[in-house]
């Protein structure tokens, strides 16, 4: 009964679903690093089930540790490390690309194939550059940006 | 009605109309595009007169629509990823910047629950149409406060029609207070730095309190501070009318 409002933005959905810290959290950061708690966008099973902790960026594949649109990251999720894409974050980008207001990722196999079966939430046009490496992931998509 | 003379009275030419002619009156054009007047300093204003020339040149080809924050307006950009080569989005514009060609205007909109703003360029070659799809201002400058307000203040239909737009004068300005999402904010909207109307505070009054010890009085009064852009506006206005007739 703690948190009767609706949370602002995603990111804070997670901190009711733990009843210990009720305490300020850090503003999301901009870019994806390491540690960053980011938002499954699919309709994966093991991106849309609750868990007491956010999904957490443990490492992004990139020779900066910053990761934008369309660079691979590895996650934690409910105590497993997954491989998930980028595809939309808070920091400004170049002009004429979108940004988002949460960061969004797309959970990923090794191989490249997207474990979910459809993404609702606008993905930018930009990620049509690399159809190669990304195929499946924008077959599933619906809206682009 | 009969004369002195008995011969039907003489033929009386009707009064003239008197015609208002609005069209030489709309001429003035009195909006300037905030991005035309020079930022104060000491550059040489060749620079800006060079950098008129080209936006002139580019506004003649390209017809930019006379636009202010709080307008909603739907861009199409040509993109050679996208399907069709072009690409189409509404949104409202909450914040006009920069100066010159690099003029930029960021538009917001909610798509999927999810909140998306694009950075556009107003002099970049890519734009293909600017439509204007509903005309209200809102009272203030800036909108980014529609970050951490409710999303229905930002959803607009994506296939929203132009609301038409029967006087040519004046733009109604919407006073709507917008309700904000619970604390933290992004920036702390009540201090008084932001001077910001639009939104309907609902928190305690000792926080409002609070917030206006930041208030700094003496700005307004600061003479270095100051910069009247009537006449620089007057020159300009008159430049642009010259060169957009020819």
């Amino acid at each position: 009964a703690g948190f009767a409002f609706a949370p602002q933005g995603l990111l804070r959905s997670f901190v009711s679903h733990s009843l210990l810290s009720f305490g300020s959290i850090t503003g999301a950061c901009r870019a994806i690093q390491k540690l960053t708690r980011v938002r499954v966008v699919d309709n994966s099973t093991l991106g849309n089930t609750p868990y007491h902790r956010p999904p957490k960026c443990i490492h992004v594949y990139n020779k900066t540790g910053v990761g934008k649109v369309g660079d691979k990251i590895l996650l934690a999720i409910k105590g497993e490390k997954k491989k998930a894409l980028i595809v939309g974050h808070k920091m400004p980008g170049p002009t004429m690309t979108p940004r988002f207001d949460s960061n969004n990722v797309v959970l990923i196999e090794d191989n490249g194939n997207p474990i979910g079966t459809r993404i609702k939430t606008p993905i930018p046009y930009t990620l049509r550059r690399r159809e190669g490496e990304f195929s499946k992931v924008l077959a599933i998509a619906r809206n682009f940006v | 009605r009969v004369s002195s003379d008995g011969k039907p009275p003489k033929f009386q030419p009707p009064p003239k109309p008197v015609i208002i002619d609005r069209k030489t009156q709309k001429e003035e054009r009195r909006f300037l595009s905030p991005e035309f007047i020079p930022p104060r300093g000491r550059t040489d204003p060749l620079k800006y007169y060079i950098e008129r020339k080209d936006m002139i040149q580019r506004r003649k080809v390209f017809n930019i629509p006379e636009f202010y924050v709080g307008h909603v307006l739907a861009v199409t950009t040509a993109d050679p990823y996208a399907s069709d080569k072009s690409k189409r989005f509404v949104g409202i514009c909450i914040q006009r910047g920069g100066k010159g060609l690099g003029a930029t205007f960021v538009l917001r909109n909610v798509i999927e629950d999810q909140g998306v703003e694009i950075c556009y360029e107003l002099y970049s070659p890519r734009i293909q149409a600017i439509e204007v799809l509903k005309l209200e201002k809102r009272l203030d400058e800036n909108l980014m406060y529609l970050r951490d307000a409710l999303p229905e203040y930002s959803t607009f239909d994506v296939n929203m029609k132009p609301v038409p737009r029967m006087d040519h004068e004046e733009i109604p300005v919407n006073k709507l207070q917008v309700r904000m999402k619970p604390k933290p904010w992004s920036k702390r909207w009540e201090r008084p730095k932001y001077n910001i109307k639009g939104i309907k505070f609902e928190l305690p009054e000792h926080k409002m309190k609070a917030a206006q010890k930041w208030s700094q009085p003496w700005l307004e009064f600061d003479m270095l501070r100051e910069y009247d852009t009537s006449k620089i506006e007057e020159k300009i206005r008159k430049e642009l009318n010259e060169e957009l007739e020819k």
